[in-house]
């Protein structure tokens, strides 16, 4: 029953270099003490859309973690009591990767199916059509 | 028009028959008073209107006679139009252009998106409001 989420969180940005890499390295050991897979992408150095706890920028890493929901819970209980996270986000997405690979399946048939009407018209046409 | 200012008339010949206690001047007066209120959504009111007002013609004013002259491209979502399946919260570039400078998300009338694909974006606005991607509100 393991889930995808996506977890996305702001470090303040006056913490130096090793002290993010040693934040990261402890999130991410977090997840994979209860069994989860992990993949972190470190989005750099951004200016924020408003003001948060009086930080105009912020240093944005988001991991993309495969797991429970006991998993992810504990892995926000643990942002929250980390003072250098300012603010983070999770979103759940296998759901929506699943409905996607959906609608290219769908797309992709009919792609396929496309040349054909134009070779054998009669036969091909109702078969697109059923498709749809 | 004029069928329909007979008619009114009937109608309100039938109403003051409906109430005998009323007098001959009242009879007379009710389809004056009722006329106008007949001929406001006629062709010559909307006409006036629609040019003068701030929203200016809507695209489905086009099959009326006043929004002829104006006549707008069909707008067509571009969620469908450019085959983008996904809309999600991290593509903020993409998101800021559908809201306004005051950071509020466009309507639907404005961009022309369809309504299955306003729902995801509006959901994924939200999302990248709360993680400080785009700004609740500006200014």
């Amino acid at each position: 029953m393991a889930r995808i989420y996506e977890v996305m969180f702001i470090i303040r940005p006056d913490v130096p270099e090793e002290e993010v890499e040693k934040l990261i390295a402890h999130l991410e050991g977090s997840v994979t003490s209860s069994a989860g897979t992990v993949k972190t992408e470190r989005m750099g150095k951004r200016r924020l859309a408003y003001t948060v706890r009086k930080f105009q920028e912020g240093i944005y890493v988001l991991l993309t973690v495969e797991g429970s929901g006991e998993m992810v819970h504990e892995l926000e209980r643990r942002m929250r009591v980390t003072e250098p996270v300012i603010k983070f986000l999770t979103v759940r997405v296998d759901e929506e990767q699943k409905r996607l690979e959906k609608v290219k399946k769908i797309r992709d048939s009919r792609v396929k199916r496309k040349p054909q009407p134009a070779a054998e018209a009669a036969g091909a046409e109702p078969a697109a059509a059923a498709s749809v | 028009m004029a069928d329909e200012q007979v008619k009114n008339e009937a109608t309100a010949s039938e109403t003051a028959a409906a109430t005998p206690a009323t007098s001959t001047t009242p009879t007379v007066s009710t389809p004056a008073a009722h006329t106008p209120r007949v001929g406001r959504p006629a062709p010559g009111g909307g006409y006036r209107r629609s040019p003068g007002g701030d929203r200016g013609p809507r695209p489905g004013g086009s099959s009326r006679d006043g929004g002829r002259k104006f006549f707008r491209r069909r707008k067509v979502c571009k969620f469908c139009v450019e085959k983008i399946d996904g809309i999600n919260y991290k593509d903020f570039r993409m998101l800021s252009q559908f809201i306004n400078e005051r950071g509020k998300i466009t309507p639907r009338r404005i961009t022309g998106v369809c309504t299955p694909h306003q729902h995801r974006l509006s959901a994924a606005i939200k999302q990248a409001r709360n993680i400080a991607l785009l700004p609740f509100a500006t200014r």
